[in-house]
């Protein structure tokens, strides 16, 4: 294994992020190498979200550093290179399912034309090309989601940052979902999901664990498993919550 | 900053209003009825009406865009799409100038039709023509934007951007001039109706209203109102962080 700093990835030293004095992320180390799916495990309240927010920029750090590509993390360039999907739906309800994904491919820096050619293309990527017409108010909840997932592949990003992308769907739309990720992956994209569905975990191939505010554990699925004698990785992260106590 | 953004987003702010008949029909249709039945208030005080009726199409551009744009944005920064908007490659003065040249547009064709219905319908009579009251109205629906976009920054909630009105356009509408003269005020308050940008556009309208002659004052008074407005739009810019 190379430890070195690389260019690809994302790498992230002592990253400590403070809300109203208190540590929310607290002095988080881990390297996650670029072209895999890694997944962001832990309960609600444990500071996924504010890792997510500090990833894609929009969460200053207080002290350490994220590097993406060897990039600092909220750099410009870094816009065009990664997506984020907000964990709630951030979407306009008051404009067509089309009208959206059209205004946010304008916004990549694609001109009319071919903002529209990938706004189609991204709606049939994620089925929503019969709703097209529809207004984003009054798709279901799956039905926005998805649209809010086909905005984050708008401009053929390299780093997808999902919070929580399947959070309240049914689990045909999951499981669909989750197809769809893999696709990526195999397309080389680097995705960052969260998830605090523990079953959900086994289909990364990289996880960080996370509990208040630490980082718990980082590794692949089986390592985890075998490094903690458990069957699933629930059990692999409750036997770890034990053994931190 | 680009050109091709800013378009998209003023086409987008514009669409969620087509989108929305009720809002652009309150837009629209209520500041005329509004200065209708005004006329009749004032049914036995005609010379008064016409010379109030005029400030008045300042009022209504700057209340009806503050409160729909400060609500409009309010929402983009609580439903997360600005957050989202702010990770991906635009500049903030593309939202920001986006919005400005949207409400720009709705206000000018509110201006349009509520000059209509006062200098058509209602017969106020101005000397300097229609053109510049639509300037007038332009600038001060503008100004209503730019000010509803930055005040937007302290409201957690639609209902504080709407109780925001009292607070920030109260003031203004009370001294600039609608209800008595400036100058049968006390001081204070003249010092402070010199303040506010609102002023500028009253004794905008006012001179357009009783001087067929385009003055150097009212030159004076439209480059106050845009003063007003960008600068309220560069500090609308600051609200918008990126990094939080």
């Amino acid at each position: 294994m190379n430890n070195k700093p690389t260019s690809s990835g994302i790498v992230i030293e002592n990253a400590t992020v403070q809300l109203g004095g208190k540590n929310v992320l607290n002095d988080i180390t881990v390297i996650l190498p670029a072209g895999r799916t890694i997944g962001f495990i832990g309960p609600s309240g444990a500071g996924k979200t504010t890792f997510i927010r500090s990833i894609v920029g929009r969460q200053r750090l207080a002290s350490g550093t994220i590097l993406i590509d060897g990039v600092a993390a909220g750099s410009p360039v870094l816009r065009k290179r990664l997506s984020y999907m907000t964990q709630s739906v951030s979407v306009y309800g008051d404009l067509t399912t089309r009208e959206n994904v059209r205004y946010f491919a304008a916004m990549t820096g694609a001109r009319r034309n071919d903002a529209r050619q990938m706004a189609d293309s991204v709606l049939a990527t994620v089925g929503l090309t019969p709703q097209s017409r529809q207004l984003a108010s009054s798709l279901s909840g799956g039905q926005k989601q998805r649209l809010s997932l086909a905005i984050a592949l708008l401009g053929d990003p390299e780093y997808l940052v999902l919070d929580e992308p399947t959070v309240g769907l049914d689990p045909v739309l999951r499981e669909q979902l989750w197809k769809l990720f893999g696709e990526l992956a195999q397309a080389g994209k680097t995705l960052i999901i969260s998830s605090h569905a523990m079953d959900e975990a086994s289909r990364c191939d990289d996880l960080v664990l996370i509990r208040d505010a630490q980082l718990l554990a980082h590794g692949s699925p089986e390592e985890l498993c075998s490094r903690t004698h458990s069957k699933t990785v629930e059990e692999s992260f409750l036997k770890l919550v034990k053994g931190d106590e | 900053m680009s050109i091709r953004r800013t378009l998209a987003t003023s086409g987008r702010v514009l669409r969620q209003l087509r989108h929305d008949p009720r809002t652009l029909g309150i837009i629209m249709v209520i500041p005329c009825i509004l200065v209708t039945i005004l006329r009749y208030v004032f049914d036995g005080e005609k010379p008064l009406f016409n010379s109030i009726a005029p400030l008045i199409l300042a009022i209504f551009p700057l209340l009806m865009m503050f409160l729909v744009t400060s609500i409009a944005t309010l929402r983009e920064r609580t439903t997360g799409t600005l957050d989202r908007l702010l990770t991906m490659p635009l500049s903030k003065l593309d939202f920001i100038f986006g919005y400005a040249l949207a409400f720009s547009v709705v206000g000018l064709l509110q201006a349009c039709l509520v000059s209509g219905v006062t200098l058509g319908l209602l017969g106020v009579a101005v000397q300097g023509g229609t053109l510049p009251i639509l300037l007038v109205a332009v600038l001060s629906a503008f100004l209503g934007t730019t000010l509803g976009l930055f005040v937007s920054a302290f409201a957690t909630s639609e209902f504080q951007a709407v109780e925001l009105v009292m607070p920030m356009l109260m003031p203004q509408i009370l001294t600039c001039g609608l209800f008595v003269p400036r100058d049968h005020m006390a001081k204070l308050l003249q010092w402070l109706a010199d303040i506010f940008p609102l002023t500028y556009g009253v004794d905008a309208m006012k001179r357009v209203a009783t001087s067929a002659e385009w003055s150097t004052t009212l030159t004076k008074d439209l480059l106050v109102i845009v003063a007003y407005g960008v600068a309220a739009l560069i500090l609308g810019a600051i609200t918008i962080r990126r990094r939080e």
